[in-house]
């Protein structure tokens, strides 16, 4: 009686979880009236009181104890294994397996090596991820990505020829590493074309060679002006350079341009496999993100998510070429940016080039091609926009949906055109002096730290413009340093007035 | 047609083609009859050559043989006895929840039963009775199922047919099926130590068992019983599919609890401490996206996982396995000797991965160490449309869903031994065995 009294209110917590209210069904009588009732309730909360003082559970001790003959398997058989039992969340177990109290067969069961009970959880001494497992992990998942993409993805994909125009500037690491690592994860054969105003240079080379990608890099004898208008007619010229190169040649795959600050999803790469002769995708502009002119905002203010602007084709509703879409330049008339330092915002040109791909059949010399292609060499350079490739803008396929996906973005950020960095970004030999701020949440260190770099906030120009302090050692580096340092010592005075002695 | 070689002087008798009967000459007859074998040789050879630029799938076939698309029309008859409502109507009317958790499989095939072509009305000739009740919907108002008056229902319904109907009684049930989707089958109660201490009730204990719980060596499983998975919304799942080309980028993807705070807080005893142990061990593992959560893209990431564990929780089974291979991805199951559902037409260690519980620490090693090309099969095993169909319970029912396996089930275990058949006045089951709350009338 007392047992299966324990037992009900064992269970009655579990089941108390299934349902709000009721006694078992399953109890035979509904004998316990009053004194034995409040008996329990007495003893119940008394193993509570003792459970709370010791940290394991009392009651199941009590429990243990008393049943000494029952029809199924006991858990456990002694108190000293049911407190190791229970110790084992807490304890990491030297060996790997942890402590299991031995099961016993079943006896109403035959040879059954399953157990029903409480059972150790096993935990192994460093629970942590195993580096090589991890490699082989992330092996196994490119096999069975490129086994996907073998039945689902494109049949027979085209290797695709990406020509980018870049020049020597700031942020020419940073834009082309982004371009570099989009093209460095694209599943299908590549060869990339860097046509670079003024020349080759080694700059550039080594920061494509990390790459690992087929290159074919040319230099432009021009220079990159420094008038946006300028720059636009001068990445033209540079692409029609690239164009000619995949006419000599004879290149065979998908021509796409991917200027240097443009940002690329994957699916794109994807979706021009599917261009048969000349394709458009939708570019989305963010041109106001770059330089957040207040009037700008505050006539947007109204709206609730100002949209993003798209180039691209436009699609009537049986799906076929019905016009263009284009950047509405109005709401930016005279206040755009000039020069490539401007603060102004950049305006994207009407159709922009790099949301245009063609099939590099097109610019071979002879082959079958269709007729309404215009032959590059008869161009001089002076071309608008990319329709002007072709004689009948009709024949443009719209990509991506009809233009509704959005598989790459557009902005222009530069810095400003006298800008210093280090060449190829490196510094050498590393900073030697630095001197601690007084306000920084870090303890006093001592000064003599080797190569440490303090970040600046608030400054949008490259990092190296901050260590003037090093006067010193950099004394040699840069003929312009003086002209720096007032520069940067006008730029400090938010940053600590402490760090002026 | 490839033909590589083609002998000249055969190709202008064109007589040659009408079957070769245009001329009586043995010579050209044996040239045409070579013509016939080449022609047939090159067209098995292109047919095996397209056949093989296509590997999405490969055909299935368990211990029982290729099984898995057999009709089960003409192979067995079914009577369905008519019961009073009592059994099956009036309770789903009070509870239409029983038509979408994870038990209906009992309502559905009564349902399909009572359309199905291998029913009939006459009871001479059936192979098997099936009594259709409801034994699993007496829910809580959290949805779950409680089996305290399963029991006597089922025994009150055992003593109904036995009266009306002499079926019963020449044979004791065994050529009676019932459905008990329940946690533990016949055993009706969910927690297992006390299903153990009932044991399958004993009015059942010839009848085959139609159940969802499998477990080699425990007294709820009885030999012969069909084990099937349990019931899984089809529509809810098909309206959920991802692209195929969506790269599977997760490594094993699991949605769960690990500790059931509520009734075990401390572990070890929920899932034998299986489900713990994954937690302690992998929760710091990048490629391990295991948690608690209950996201709205259950099933868009299961389709962009390539593992999905499938541990045991206060039952072996669960419904995880059904999802998992719906959607492609490959079952690790983490339950010591359970029987997945139709074993022995589903082979299924070659489609999952079978993890004894004590290894769960090494689970990791165990996942990265199997070959690609395994995976891969396994990938192509789990793609075969049958494979999915056979785990799912359609309405209206489509050729080799469950429904069907559970009769081709029936029917391999026809014809029924002379042994079944009882002589008159002999009597087997303990018609008073069980607790004594068991004997009370519904």
């Amino acid at each position: 009686m007392k047992l299966s009294a324990l037992q009900q209110s064992y269970l009655g917590r579990r089941s108390n979880s299934f349902r709000s209210s009721g006694p078992l069904d399953s109890s035979s009588d509904g004998a316990f009236k009053s004194p034995a009732a409040v008996f329990w309730l007495v003893l119940h909360g008394l193993s509570c009181l003792i459970s709370l003082l010791l940290g394991f559970r009392f009651s199941r001790l009590v429990f243990l104890l008393l049943s000494t003959s029952s029809t199924y398997t006991s858990p456990f058989h002694s108190p000293t294994e049911l407190a190791k039992t229970l110790d084992i969340r807490s304890v990491i177990p030297a060996d790997p397996v942890g402590n299991v109290p031995l099961p016993f067969p079943n006896k109403t069961a035959t040879n059954s090596r399953v157990v029903v009970g409480r059972h150790g959880i096993r935990i192994r001494p460093w629970p942590h991820p195993n580096p090589v497992e991890v490699m082989k992990a992330h092996r196994i998942i490119e096999r069975v990505q490129t086994e996907q993409r073998l039945q689902f993805g494109v049949k027979d994909p085209r290797k695709i020829i990406v020509v980018t125009p870049t020049y020597v500037r700031t942020f020419q690491s940073l834009h082309l590493t982004g371009v570099m690592h989009s093209l460095m994860l694209v599943p299908y054969d590549l060869v990339w074309i860097v046509v670079e105003a003024g020349g080759v240079s080694n700059e550039t080379a080594s920061l494509i060679a990390k790459s690992g990608l087929r290159i074919i890099h040319v230099g432009f004898s021009q220079r990159m002006p420094n008038s946006w208008d300028e720059r636009h007619k001068l990445e033209t010229k540079m692409r029609l350079r690239g164009l000619r190169i995949v006419r000599e040649k004879i290149l065979d795959g998908i021509v796409i341009f991917a200027d240097d600050s443009n940002m690329h999803s994957m699916e794109l790469f994807d979706e021009i496999q599917n261009a048969k002769w000349f394709g458009a995708v939708s570019v989305g502009i963010l041109a106001n993100s770059a330089n957040i002119d207040e009037t700008v905002v505050e006539k947007r203010g109204e709206e609730e998510n100002p949209r993003m602007p798209v180039q691209g084709p436009a699609c009537n509703v049986s799906n076929m070429l019905a016009g263009w879409h284009t950047f509405n330049t109005l709401p930016f008339a005279g206040k755009s940016a000039v020069y490539i330092d401007d603060r102004a915002t950049v305006l994207p040109r009407k159709l922009e080039w790099s949301g245009f791909v063609l099939n590099s059949r097109l610019l071979w010399k002879d082959g079958d091609k269709p007729e309404w292609m215009k032959d590059i060499d008869t161009l001089d350079g002076d071309i608008e926009s990319p329709l002007d490739l072709v004689k009948d803008p009709s024949v443009v396929e719209p990509l991506g949906s009809c233009g509704r996906r959005v598989l790459l973005w557009w902005l222009r950020v530069e810095a400003r055109a006298d800008s210093k960095f280090p060449p190829r970004w490196i510094i050498d030999p590393p900073l030697e002096v630095t001197v601690p701020s007084k306000r920084t949440p870090w303890p006093d260190t001592p000064p003599e730290l080797p190569s440490h770099k303090k970040p600046v906030i608030g400054i949008q120009e490259p990092i190296i413009k901050h260590t003037t302090k090093t006067r010193t050692s950099r004394s040699k580096r840069r003929s312009k340093r003086k002209h720096d340092e007032t520069r940067t010592d006008r730029r400090t005075t938010g940053f600590d007035k402490t760090l002026q002695n | 047609m490839p033909v590589s070689s083609s002998p000249p002087p055969i190709l202008d008798s064109s007589l040659c083609r009408l079957l070769f009967l245009g001329s009586r000459d043995s010579s050209t007859m044996r040239k045409c009859l070579w013509l016939w074998g080449l022609l047939f040789i090159a067209l098995g050879f292109a047919w095996s050559i397209t056949a093989e630029r296509n590997p999405r799938t490969e055909r299935i076939s368990g211990s029982a043989g290729d099984v898995l698309e057999d009709d089960p029309v003409g192979r067995l008859k079914v009577y369905v006895y008519e019961l009073p409502s009592k059994y099956n109507k009036k309770i789903l009317q009070k509870d239409p929840r029983c038509l979408s958790h994870m038990f209906a499989a009992e309502i559905f095939m009564h349902r399909f039963l009572l359309s199905s072509p291998v029913r009939t009305l006459n009871p001479e000739e059936a192979d098997w009775f099936y009594t259709p009740i409801y034994a699993t919907c007496d829910l809580t108002p959290t949805g779950l199922p409680l089996p305290f008056k399963s029991p006597r229902m089922v025994r009150s319904a055992i003593q109904l047919i036995s009266s009306s109907w002499p079926y019963w009684n020449r044979t004791e049930g065994a050529d009676h099926f019932f459905v008990v989707p329940h946690d533990f089958g016949a055993c009706f109660h969910y927690q297992e130590e006390k299903a153990i201490e009932r044991g399958i009730l004993p009015s059942l204990r010839r009848a085959t068992l139609v159940q969802t719980f499998g477990q080699r060596n425990h007294v709820c499983l009885n030999e012969g019983s069909i084990t099937i998975p349990p019931y899984a919304p089809p529509q809810k799942m098909q309206a959920r599919q991802i692209p195929p080309d969506t790269p599977r980028s997760i490594f094993v993807y699991f949605r769960g609890l690990f500790y059931d705070v509520n009734n075990d807080p401390e572990g070890g005893y929920y899932a034998r401490g299986a489900r713990a142990a994954v937690w302690e061990n992998f929760k710091s593992n990048p490629l391990f996206d295991i948690s608690t959560e209950h996201p709205t893209t259950y099933y868009e990431d299961m389709q962009r996982a390539i593992f999905c564990l499938c541990p045991l929780g206060w039952a072996p089974w669960s419904p995880r396995l059904v999802e998992a291979v719906v959607f492609g991805c490959i079952p690790v199951i983490i339950a010591d000797d359970i029987v997945l559902p139709f074993a022995d037409a589903i082979p299924w260690e070659e489609i999952g991965v079978f993890v004894a519980e004590e290894d769960v620490p090494k689970l990791d090693k165990i996942l990265t160490s199997i070959p690609p090309h395994v995976i891969l099969r396994k990938q192509r095993l789990l793609a075969n449309p049958s494979m999915k169909r056979a785990m799912l319970f359609p309405q209206p029912t489509l050729p080799g869903d469950a429904f069907h396996q559970i009769l081709n089930g029936l029917a391999r275990k026809l014809p029924h031994p002379k042994s079944v058949y009882l002589k008159p006045g002999e009597k087997i089951l303990n018609w008073t065995a069980g607790p004594i709350t068991d004997l009370k009338p519904w």
